[in-house]
């Protein structure tokens, strides 16, 4: 349950870049590989928020897939956590180009501030 | 008309902060309210990073390998330290657990310096913490570090500590469909160290499966195989950590 330290982080970075402005929504990317766990994040949320800019802020969180890269065929391909070969050639040594994220993409604040 | 976002009832919301009224779905007067985004694009582990780049490069001025050591709770890290540290000159171990010096003290047994970092409450090591051990570490004369992180397969997994290597062990006590069940912790493994090998046939352990359930969610660890309390195994291990 490191979700409360990690939200925390998010959360800080959000009031940095609102920049005073009270926060309306938080959009959170996170990868399958990233570790967290969803639930604990947004009940990480729901105790942290309020008192910051961002209480009542709504939390919305994109989820990725794993992404890899094949170094054999050069294929791109997203798969399952635990499925990792090369769908084209059946390679198994893809690099990850992502699924491990667990960042703040993006917040939303008031047009008229 | 509210002036301040164009919305038809100027009493519906109060635009005074902190912003009492709620956004999104209960904001119900017919239209979303005028946000603007601002891109952010940071990471929460982004301290975690810095620190683990910068535990690296202070690694690397002093000519130490450093190895990641992770598992469930119990798999035979202290014990394969306790043997490879008797074995291996110039060596020494960093450990995490909850509480207790416990594992620290077993390691110190060995003739090798060893420093315990109790997390309390904290289910894995980060790169701050490791930072704080290292000020504690006689690194002059060290090649080689091990930080045995604490028993748990989940958290560890996200936080680098600045280490060249990372190792995840299974020990044929826990069931071989463990890498199945945490994928993530085996994603990032360089070597998957089977343990307790002398125990394998009391326990009816699948060689086989467990071998396909490590090389599928960790397609570029190598596997070995050894026992900490009979040494079957070790020679490779110890090659391994030369290599
Ligand atoms: N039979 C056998 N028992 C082992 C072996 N390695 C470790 N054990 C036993 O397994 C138990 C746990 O071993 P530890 O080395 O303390 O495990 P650990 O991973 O350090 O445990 P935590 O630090 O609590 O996560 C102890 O009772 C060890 O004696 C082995 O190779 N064979
Ligand atoms: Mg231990
Ligand atoms: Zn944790
Ligand atoms: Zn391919």
């Amino acid at each position: 349950m490191h979700e409360l330290s990690l939200m925390s982080n998010l959360l800080e970075h959000a009031v940095a870049a609102a920049d005073g402005a009270p926060i309306c929504a938080m959009r959170v990317r996170v990868g399958p590989l990233s570790g967290v766990v969803i639930d604990a994040l947004r009940f990480a949320f729901e105790a942290l928020a309020p008192g910051t800019p961002a209480e009542g802020a709504r939390l919305d969180i994109e989820e990725t897939a794993p992404l890899l890269h094949c170094p054999r065929c050069g294929a791109d391909y997203a798969t399952p956590v635990g499925f990792y070969e090369c769908p084209s050639c059946g390679a198994a040594d893809g690099e990850l180009r992502g699924g491990n994220e667990l960042e703040l993409a993006s917040i939303e604040v008031p047009d008229h501030v | 008309m509210c002036d301040t976002c164009g919305c038809g009832d100027p009493h519906a919301h109060d635009h005074s902060h902190p912003h009492d009224h709620s956004h999104g779905p209960s904001h119900d007067h017919g239209h979303p309210p005028p946000v603007r985004t601002l891109p952010v694009q940071k990471s929460a582990l982004e301290l975690n990073q810095r620190l683990a780049d910068q535990n690296r490069g202070w690694f690397r001025a002093k000519g130490l390998t450093v190895y990641n050591l992770l598992s469930s709770p119990g798999s035979g890290k202290t014990t394969l330290l306790e043997r490879t540290l008797r074995e291996m000159p110039r060596a020494a171990a960093i450990v995490g657990d909850l509480q207790t010096e416990n594992d620290a003290v077993r390691l110190r047994a060995s003739g090798a310096q060893a420093i315990q970092i109790t997390t309390g409450a904290t289910c894995h090591l980060d790169a701050h913490m490791v930072a704080h051990a290292l000020e504690k570490l006689d690194a002059d004369g060290l090649k080689t570090l091990f930080i045995e992180n604490v028993g748990n397969l989940v958290c560890p997994a996200s936080y680098d500590l600045g280490e060249n290597r990372r190792v995840v062990l299974l020990s044929v006590t826990e069931g071989e469909d463990k890498p199945l069940k945490y994928p993530v912790i085996f994603r990032n493994a360089d070597l998957v160290l089977i343990t307790k090998i002398d125990l394998a046939d009391a326990v009816g352990f699948d060689r086989e499966k467990a071998l396909a359930a490590i090389r599928q969610t960790a397609p570029k660890a190598q596997i070995l195989e050894l026992s900490a309390k009979t040494g079957t195994g070790f020679d490779a291990w110890t090659a391994w950590l030369a290599g």
